[in-house]
Formats: structure tokens, C-alpha cells, sequence
């Protein structure tokens, strides 16, 4: 069996009981990311000798006894998590020379760890985006399908875990950037609680919304990440100071007896009829395991994208400020004046859809407007979150799709901000009221990949991580590997 | 609501972010069309309702004590910086 075939945790396995080296398995891995790396752009850097060097330590581990759970194992990061010595661009012209002094939190624990960084995954830029195509460096192609999207904001993520280019890769999720992309990859990817996972050097984009997360090929393997990249962080105000549960240990549970949630709202008239079967045969799956399914209704969720499309750019505008041409990032050529260096340098360095949310937030923020957009988005937003309160003294967990349609064309929706931010019309929920979801694959229409989510109250990632698990047991959808790739 | 190309340019320099003339039509109709979508919002019943200010119920913004914890590490930092001399940013002049 070829190692990329392998699951994470089969290689981690692998790897303790040395039946091959961490430097075979990177060797493997960066010939397959350079093999891959022109047909679906989903590398912005590639660490080839940073990453043949860590082997070598991990290897020595190994060899001594000292393997853990993740010791020796590829992965990637998302490049918004800062890398020191690596560059980190946020997907920006604005950072494209930008090399962080200093390593994010999730950083130094993944390398703690004795994992392998392989590089750097393409992003939306400034992870805003729902399709990829924001980035500087140019779209992500889908691996089902590279005439398609991967989704965004972790598209680069999503479309290398998807190809087998590595077995888990970091993501973000603001609003849906970890699940929508690996519901469009056919992947399995975890948003956990707002203030799981440090967001300490993890470029800030709307600081009330923004969790780290992972992409990963199961539920099992996603686990296995979350219990390294989880827990308290002094250096992140917003970090969560509660236990962290051993996640892989959590797997396994049966779920019969387990209350499921059908939201009636996300079954509205933009779900793709094909995707909504895919969804209800998954769900008679859950309820053949033993689960029982009761509909729920959470009134206040259909406008939870109006709500971002206010939050979200508010928080943007405040955030990307810093990026001023004067400490780091790009500078204009022979500025005039310092309002010159401001303006040129923000208006070069940003692309067009960062600047178009860096200006919505700047109006909602401003005076006379305040009242209007951003106190009332975060009195909505209190309606939303007391409609999953309600909906949890009901049930122990949601679920419904992760988006309305699956992966659409590359150019398709470019020209039309509002039907790409209705993308992530299941997904926003989640993060407006900062609870933990997962997307897994959950089957086909046609080629393309569709995603189920499950949609958690906060601090039960070992839930529905089990949850997910059980379906993985009983399902192979997580294991098809898209043609070209295999 | 339509944003006229005043308002626009008016933002922009709120925002400190140069449009050039293409930009500005593609903005105005984006951010007119964005900003009649989120005014959904005024369908909500919102009167007794407590703005969220944060996503876990009960929690806040943690503080610490106010004491020095970073090692001074500036020449590393500036390491990004466009510009610098002696230890400190350059930028145009501002007073002439």
C-alpha cells in the first residue's frame, strides 16, 4: 500500500514501529506536492530542506523510544499561521515579503510535537474569500475537478489534504473557512469552540469570530491534531483556560440514544436538491446507529449573513490598520508624503475584496452609522446565539449540510460579492455564537463532493468528533481519492 | 441605499487606501448592494436585547498585570521593515 494512502494515524503508527523513517514518508510527500504543485496551486512555500531536517530529528526520536503521537508526521500550515523563518503571506501582496520573528502558538506546539512542516497552503487573502480566488498567488484548483473551486478560505488546505499531498494540514474558520473547503475537497474539517485553540500569531482577521482549526483525511485524524494544537494560551486574551480532554481517547463511543437536531432552516430553497439527499441518506444512516432525529428551528439564523457582512468587516477594518507601510509589509515606491505612504501602500498591497471589506467596516463604524450596522449586527447576533442555546436544552448536537451546493467554477461568482458571501449561509452560525463544527464527507452528486455538518454547544469537539467517527466506521466516502491524484 | 462617488472617495480616505478611477464605479455599486443586503437586519426585534460582546456567555476579555514580559528584540523585528536607520522607522517627513 503506497503511504499516501495511508490515514494519519496509520502513519503515526507506521512510524513508532519503524516500518519507515520520517525522512522516507517527507521524501514521499514533497514529490508528491511538487508532482501536484503547478496543476493545483496549493502551496504558496514548499519547505523542502527545513522539512528533510526535522525528519532526520524525528527519526532520532524514533529511534531512541521516544516517538509520541505525532512524532515524524507531515503536515502543512495554513500561511496565516506566522512561521519563524519561514515566510508567512496571508495569501497578500501586503506580506509577500514578510518572515516572521517569532512562531504562532500552534506553531511551536506542532513542532513541539516533532511533526514535519512540508510548507505553507494557499489562502483566500486574509482568509476572505469562500472560493480561493482571492489570492495573490492565484486560485486553488479543486482536485475533483480543476476546472472548480475548492471553496475558501483554507482552499489550499482543503485541495492538499484532498489530493493526498499531505495527511492533515492547519485552517481557520471565521466564517465557515475550514468546513466549506473541505466539504467542497471531500474532506473531513474541524472548527472547534471560539478560545480552543490560541490564536497567538495567527494573522487576525475579525478577532471575535476567528478559531484555528484542521483539515484532516477523518474524524480520527482530526482528533489526533486538536489534542496538540488545543488549549490555554497566556499570550491570547481570548484563549479558553478549560482542560483539554483527550480527543482520540473520546472515539469509539457508540451512538445510539444520541438527540440530533435537524435545523429546519438550513433545508431552505437554496439547497441543491441532490446535495439534500446526500444529507437525508446520511442522516437515516445516523438514525440506523441508534441516534434519534427531531427537528429543531433556530428563527433568527437566516439572517445570520447580514450579521457577518457587518461583524466581520468592522472587526477587518480595526485589524488590517496595522498594515501601514512603515514596521513591515509592502511599501509604496516614493511616497510624497505620509498620507501618501498610507494610501499607496494599502491601496497596492490589498486586493480588491480586502479592500471592499476593509471599506464596509470602515462605514459601519463610522459616526452615524455605529448605532445603526454594528450595534445592531451584535444585538442580532445575541437573537442567534440564544436560538442554538434554545436548540441544545433540546438536543445533543445539529446537523444539516455544510453548504448549499457543491464546488462551483473558478470565475464564477467572482463578479457578485453577495452570491459568494451566501456560501457560507450554514457555516456563519456557528461562528457568530463561537461553537464547535465539523464538516465530513458524506457522499457524491456526480464527481463532486458533499459535506455534512455537525454543529456542536461549546466544548463538545470530542463529541462530535466521535459522532463523525462513528460515521467514518460505516462509510468509505472519506477514503475516495480524486482521479489524477491517486 | 445608493453610495455616491463622494461617499466612496470619503471612505477610502477614512480607510487610508488609494482607489484608482476604474475602482471607484465597482465600489460604489459592491458596497451600495452589500449595504442594502445587510439592512435586513431591521427586520429583527431587537429593543430589549444586550449587544453580544463576546461569543462564550459570561466570559471576558481576560487582563494581566501590567509588568514588562518581552525581551527588547527591535533589530530582529525591524528585520521587516522597509526602512530603517539607526534603530529607528524612516518615513517621508511629516513636518516640514
Amino acid at each position: 500500500m503506497s503511504l499516501y494512502k495511508k490515514s494519519l494515524a496509520e502513519l503515526a503508527t507506521g512510524l513508532r514501529e519503524r516500518e519507515f523513517s520520517s525522512v522516507e514518508l517527507t521524501q514521499h510527500y514533497l514529490s508528491r506536492i511538487d508532482a501536484h504543485a503547478g496543476r493545483l496551486n496549493a502551496f504558496i512555500s514548499v519547505a523542502h530542506t527545513a522539512a528533510l531536517a526535522s525528519a532526520h530529528a524525528a527519526d532520532q526520536e524514533l529511534a531512541a523510544g521516544r516517538g509520541r503521537a505525532l512524532t515524524g508526521v507531515p503536515f502543512a500550515h495554513k500561511d496565516i499561521f506566522c512561521t519563524a523563518g519561514l515566510r508567512t503571506t496571508c495569501g497578500s501582496r501586503m506580506l509577500d515579503n514578510f518572515v516572521s520573528p517569532y512562531d504562532a502558538t500552534v506553531v511551536a506546539k506542532l513542532k513541539d510535537a516533532g511533526t514535519v512542516l512540508l510548507g505553507k497552503t494557499n489562502m483566500d487573502e486574509f482568509a476572505m474569500g469562500s472560493s480561493n480566488e482571492t489570492s495573490y498567488y492565484g486560485a486553488v484548483k479543486n482536485p475533483w475537478n480543476t476546472k472548480l473551486v475548492p471553496g475558501g478560505s483554507s482552499g489550499g488546505s482543503a485541495a492538499a489534504v484532498a489530493a493526498r499531498l499531505v495527511p492533515a494540514a492547519t485552517a481557520t474558520d471565521t466564517g465557515g473557512s475550514i468546513r466549506q473547503p473541505a466539504a467542497l475537497c471531500g474532506v473531513t474539517g474541524l472548527k472547534p469552540t471560539y478560545g480552543r485553540v490560541s490564536r497567538y500569531g495567527m494573522i487576525a482577521f475579525a478577532s471575535s469570530l476567528d478559531q484555528g482549526g484542521v483539515i484532516a483525511g477523518s474524524a480520527e485524524d482530526a482528533a489526533l491534531m486538536l489534542a496538540v494544537m488545543a488549549g490555554f494560551d497566556p499570550r491570547d486574551s481570548t484563549s479558553v483556560d478549560t482542560p483539554v480532554p483527550d480527543y482520540p481517547a473520546l472515539l469509539g463511543k457508540s451512538v445510539a440514544g444520541l438527540r440530533v437536531g435537524i435545523v429546519k432552516e438550513f433545508f431552505d430553497a437554496g439547497l441543491d436538491a441532490q446535495n439534500q439527499r446526500r444529507i437525508e441518506e446520511s442522516l437515516a444512516l445516523y438514525t440506523k446507529l441508534g441516534a434519534t432525529l427531531k427537528e429543531v428551528s433556530l428563527p433568527n439564523l437566516p439572517l445570520s449573513v447580514p450579521t457577518y457582512y457587518v461583524v466581520a468587516p468592522a472587526e477587518c477594518s480595526s485589524n488590517l490598520a496595522r498594515f501601514d507601510g512603515v514596521r513591515f509589509g509592502h511599501r509604496c515606491k516614493e511616497p510624497r508624503d505620509l498620507q501618501d505612504l498610507y494610501r499607496r501602500s494599502r491601496g497596492e498591497g490589498f486586493g480588491a475584496e480586502v479592500k471592499r471589506r476593509i471599506m464596509i467596516g470602515t462605514y459601519v463604524l463610522s459616526a452615524g452609522y455605529y448605532d445603526a450596522y454594528y450595534l445592531k449586527a451584535q444585538k442580532v447576533r445575541q437573537l442567534i446565539a440564544k436560538d442554538f442555546r434554545d436548540a441544545f436544552a433540546q438536543v445533543d448536537m445539529l446537523m444539516g449540510p455544510t453548504t448549499p451546493t457543491p464546488a462551483f467554477a473558478i470565475g464564477a461568482k467572482m463578479d457578485d460579492p453577495i452570491t459568494m458571501y451566501l456560501n457560507d449561509i450554514y457555516t456563519i452560525g456557528a461562528n457568530l455564537a463561537g461553537l464547535p463544527a465539523i464538516s465530513i464527507p458524506c457522499g457524491f452528486v456526480g464527481e463532486l463532493p458533499v459535506g455534512l455538518q455537525l454543529v456542536g454547544p461549546h466544548f463538545s469537539e470530542g463529541a462530535i468528533l466521535n459522532a463523525a467517527h462513528a460515521y467514518q466506521r460505516e462509510t468509505d466516502w472519506h477514503r475516495r481519492i480524486p482521479q489524477g491524484c491517486a | 441605499m445608493a453610495l455616491t462617488r463622494a461617499a466612496i472617495e470619503s471612505i477610502a480616505q477614512l480607510a487610508r487606501l488609494e482607489l484608482n478611477e476604474a475602482e471607484i464605479p465597482v465600489y460604489q455599486d459592491s458596497l451600495s448592494r452589500i449595504l442594502d443586503f445587510v439592512g435586513e437586519l431591521d427586520r429583527a426585534a431587537t429593543n430589549d436585547v444586550t449587544p453580544m460582546a463576546h461569543p462564550l456567555a459570561g466570559l471576558s476579555q481576560r487582563l494581566r498585570a501590567d509588568v514588562v514580559t518581552e525581551a527588547d528584540a527591535h533589530a530582529r523585528y525591524q528585520e521587516n521593515a522597509p526602512q530603517v536607520a539607526a534603530g529607528l522607522y524612516l518615513v517621508p517627513k511629516v513636518i516640514e
